[in-house]
């Protein structure tokens, strides 16, 4: 089976000049490898290192050493660890996304700007954006006038689904995603869920971050235990 | 990867004012705490300064006042003359030519085609003695457009693009607000089209609901036209909004250099970490 993503021995520790150099070890000498067309869960306890493994994948953090393999359409095999920042822009533009736990919410940008906004960054026009935009959050049963105000004001689960709908309308190659279940009720989960599925269907490989056993049951493929940064498990289910 | 297509390159670019010794270069900089030769008193502004700009990419400079950022921004610009570096574009002799060394004509050439600029100060990027419109039409005008109907009609567009109400291309900049003026000095910048935009501090000094609009603005001409920027700013939050990858600056020089969310939330400099926790 191809992979699509290959982490080797990566280890992420934080040193805080200001704090008299103060270090924190989060993550130590992880090893393993996401196969094309797989959702992984990532499981553990909060501060166990699931957060800072997906941002050292899109580099939002800095890994310390190793190497983040990455089977990419446009370069081919690509070290995310050593790739220069044009490179990571380059793919976050058209193969990796990343979904944080909580909606970035931009300040007065509509509900289906946000969402559409993947796609015209990936090159289509406003238009069509905003029509896809507004399919995925009429499944996403978002109240639809809540479309054309702003994200700001929201509650916790409305701003999960803009997150949600803003991360896999693009269908990326591989997506990192933090939660994505948390604040939503049963029937939406099952429709997050499925979307997710259906974008596996079509090509994505996944890293998911979930606390609901739900979600990891009826979503993953393999499940990933990180404790104290140190991969505790890969059992199959 | 020498093969995709860059937009800038800037190879050690340096600008020193006053009488440099053998020294200068190594008794300042981060390390030292100044810009200022401890042994000759000359001032470095920038030193040493490289990166490369992408197409449609957007580049912050952030750093304390007085750490060099609108010195990069205007040497690029042509508005100082460099100590020493090259800046190369693309677009000019197939990125040959060290635009740096250029004549003056070629300088303005490249100025009025293939660069916009947007100072802090509207008083500096426009003649307040013209009307709005007027000062669009001489950016025009510059390079190359004479005919008076297209003139006007491209002008009232820009207006129009930047939300300045084009009932009032007849009147001058100074009977404007600080945030129009500020969308007039844009229109002008973008008005030929360059590939290539510099903002240097451009909200400073608006109130804060006014810089909230400019921003937005600037965000929606940048993914309509899909210009690449330098956006020059001492504010956090401009940074974040606005740009993909950042430099950091601390007396000339660059400390620390990465995509935006990573300076933000991985900052591996001192000087970087201290700016961002002041942020929190
Ligand atoms: N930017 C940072 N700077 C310093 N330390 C950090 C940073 N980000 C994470 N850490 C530390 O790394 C460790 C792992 O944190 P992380 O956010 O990855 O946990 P998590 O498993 O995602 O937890 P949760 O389930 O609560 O989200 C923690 O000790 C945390 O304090
Ligand atoms: N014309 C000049 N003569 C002498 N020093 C100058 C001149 N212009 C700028 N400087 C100095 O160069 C340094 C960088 O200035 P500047 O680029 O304007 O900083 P920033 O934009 O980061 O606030 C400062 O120490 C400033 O005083
Ligand atoms: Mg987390
Ligand atoms: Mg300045």
């Amino acid at each position: 089976m191809t992979f699509a993503l290959k982490i080797k021995n990566l280890s992420k520790s934080f040193v805080m000049h200001i704090l008299n150099d103060k270090k924190i070890n989060a993550l130590f000498d992880l090893n393993f490898e996401i196969n094309k067309c797989e959702i992984v869960g990532l499981t553990g306890k909060s501060g166990s290192g699931k957060s800072t493994l997906i941002k050292c994948i899109y580099r939002t953090y800095l890994t310390t050493s190793g190497q983040i393999i990455y089977n990419s359409e446009k370069f081919g095999e690509i070290d995310l660890v050593t790739a220069d920042d044009n490179e990571v822009l380059t793919l976050r533009r058209s193969e990796i996304t990343y979904c944080s736990q909580f909606l970035k919410v931009i300040p007065r940008v509509s509900a289906v700007d946000v969402v559409g906004e993947s796609l015209v960054v990936r090159g289509s026009s406003w238009e069509f954006a905003r029509e896809r935009s507004r399919e995925y959050l009429s499944q996403l049963g978002l109240a639809e006038e809540l479309w054309d105000a702003y994200p700001s004001t929201f509650s916790g689960g409305e701003q999960q689904r803009i997150n949600v709908a803003r991360a896999i309308i693009a269908k990326p190659n591989f997506l990192l995603i933090d939660e994505p279940t948390a604040s939503l009720d049963q029937k939406t989960k099952d429709v997050v869920i499925d979307m997710i599925v259906q974008l596996k269907q079509e090509g994505t490989s996944v890293l998911c971050i979930s606390h609901d056993q739900y979600t990891i049951e009826k979503m993953t493929d393999r499940v990933i235990e990180l404790k104290e940064g140190k991969i505790v498990s890969v059992p199959i289910i | 990867m020498e093969n995709r297509n860059w937009l800038l390159k800037v190879e050690g670019l340096t600008k020193i004012y006053g009488e440099p010794g053998k020294n200068t270069l190594h008794h300042t900089g981060p390390l030292y705490h100044t810009n200022q030769c401890p042994e000759t008193g000359a001032i470095v502004a920038c030193a040493d300064i490289n990166f490369t700009l992408y197409p449609g990419e957007v580049l912050g400079i952030v750093g304390e006042s007085g750490s060099g950022k609108s010195t990069v921004v205007k040497l690029l610009y042509f508005d100082f003359e460099a100590t020493s570096g090259n800046a190369w574009l693309n677009e000019y002799n197939h990125g040959k030519t060290n635009l740096l060394n250029e004549s003056n004509q070629r300088k303005r050439y490249l100025r009025h085609h293939k660069m916009g600029m947007v100072y802090q100060n509207p008083r500096d990027g426009l003649n307040f003695e013209f009307s709005s419109g007027g000062n669009i039409a001489e950016k025009l005008l510059m390079a190359g457009n004479f005919h008076v109907g297209n003139i006007r009609k491209r002008a009232s567009g820009l207006l129009t693009a930047t939300e300045v109400p084009v009932a009032r291309m007849d009147d001058t900049p100074l009977s404007f607000s600080g945030g129009m003026q500020q969308r007039v000095q844009i229109s002008k910048a973008i008005a030929n089209n360059p590939p290539l935009l510099f903002l240097d501090e451009v909200t400073t000094g608006l109130d804060v609901s006014v810089q909230a609009k400019v921003l937005d603005m600037i965000r929606r001409l940048q993914q309509e036209l899909n210009i690449a920027m330098i956006v020059v700013s001492h504010d956090l939050s401009v940074i974040r909004m606005l740009t993909d990858r950042t430099i950091v600056m601390k007396d000339g020089r660059i400390v620390e250099k990465g995509l935006t969310d990573q300076i933000l939330q991985d900052p591996q400099n001192t000087y970087t970490q201290l700016l961002v926790s002041s942020l929190l």
